[in-house]
């Protein structure tokens, strides 16, 4: 095996930053799931309110891929 | 890297995927100044060209029934006047060609960024974070030309209790001010991270070329993990772009209306 404690020490941290996106995907979930629910209830309101749940994905979602982005960049650019 | 030896003189997975963000100049190699023509200027250009053709183009004839350009040009004029109309109200539709532009730039750059080979700019830091620091500039530019100094009611939440109110303020001044981070970095996060996936997934895609044994299951399974995340990629160059346009709006109704 060849390279140093820094490269190491860099791929171990992108695997633990890769654990972020487990909190990103159960947010998105969460969100969705509410949505689902709560549609089928007032389906004329529903439509309206899509735009809503999008802008709620992205918040949720950004943070996840702040926490991949750490990751790609410990693996690939240190 | 992950590189592996088969026992043979050349390593097998060599894949950097992230060789595909590199700025490099178009003509002859040399430094990369501030005015060196790059593939980056190149697909800028190339993003401004497909607008041109799509909206100046195919509304050229200007007809009550719309032909099939024409439409497509309407249904994007009309998509986006809607969301934003919705969200600022009235007085917001005169912003309306700046978060027009904002939104065809985006989403026709991530577009031609899932072709082969193409480079996507937007997945830079430094294209959109000059996108979003233009929208921070002038929303709060425009918040204090239109309320004066009335616009810092924006962080003055009156229906919370008034012991919260300072701590409350604290903590809106300081979101205010990390919003064209998280504007920038949501956008080139995504675009980088999408495209950056699906080279790594193309990595394993020749491995029948080097192992028959092995690459026989991975490599069609490799090739169905990379049509996948191509299929999520065309979606996510669309909802971020509507995103990049709809927290623009958000952000210059709070500028217009700071009283919440």
């Amino acid at each position: 095996m060849t390279g140093d404690i820094v490269q190491m020490g860099a791929y171990i941290g992108a695997g633990l930053a890769c654990t972020g996106m487990g909190g990103a995907a159960a947010g998105v979930g969460h969100l969705v799931g509410n949505f689902i629910s709560a549609a089928p209830r007032n389906p004329s309101a529903a439509g309206g309110q899509t735009a809503t749940m999008f802008i709620g994905i992205a918040f949720a979602e950004a943070l996840g891929i702040f926490s991949f982005l750490v990751a790609l960049l410990l693996m690939f650019a240190v | 890297m992950a590189t592996e030896t088969h026992g043979e003189a050349e390593a097998g997975l060599v894949f950097h995927p992230m060789d595909q963000f590199q700025v490099t100049p178009l003509f002859g190699a040399g430094p990369v100044e501030w005015f060196t023509i790059t593939n980056a200027t190149l697909w800028m250009g190339l993003s401004i060209l497909v607008i041109f053709i799509i909206l100046v183009l195919g509304a050229r004839g200007r007809a009550l029934v719309p032909t099939r350009s024409q439409s497509i040009a309407e249904l994007a004029y009309g998509f986006i006047y809607k969301m934003v109309e919705d969200v600022t109200g009235k007085d917001g539709v005169a912003y309306f060609p700046y978060i027009m532009t904002l939104f065809m730039f985006i989403v026709v750059a991530n577009f031609l960024g899932l072709l082969p080979m193409a480079f996507t700019t937007t997945s830079h830091i430094a294209v959109t974070a000059v996108m979003a620091m233009a929208v921070f500039l002038a929303v709060t530019v425009l918040g204090f030309v239109k309320n004066g100094f009335g616009f810092l009611s924006v962080f003055w939440i009156s229906s919370a209790p008034l012991v919260l109110r300072p701590i409350l303020a604290l903590i809106e001044v300081i979101s205010y001010f990390v919003r064209p981070v998280s504007h920038s970095i949501r956008l080139a996060g995504n675009m980088m991270a999408g495209h950056a996936v699906i080279k790594v997934f193309a990595a394993f895609a020749p491995l029948v070329l080097i192992s028959t044994g092995i690459g026989l299951v991975v490599t069609p399974l490799s090739i169905l993990a990379i049509t996948a995340i191509y299929a999520l990629e065309v979606l996510v160059s669309f909802i971020q772009a509507y995103v990049f346009a709809i927290l623009t709006c958000v952000y210059l109704r709070d500028a217009l209306h700071p009283h919440h």
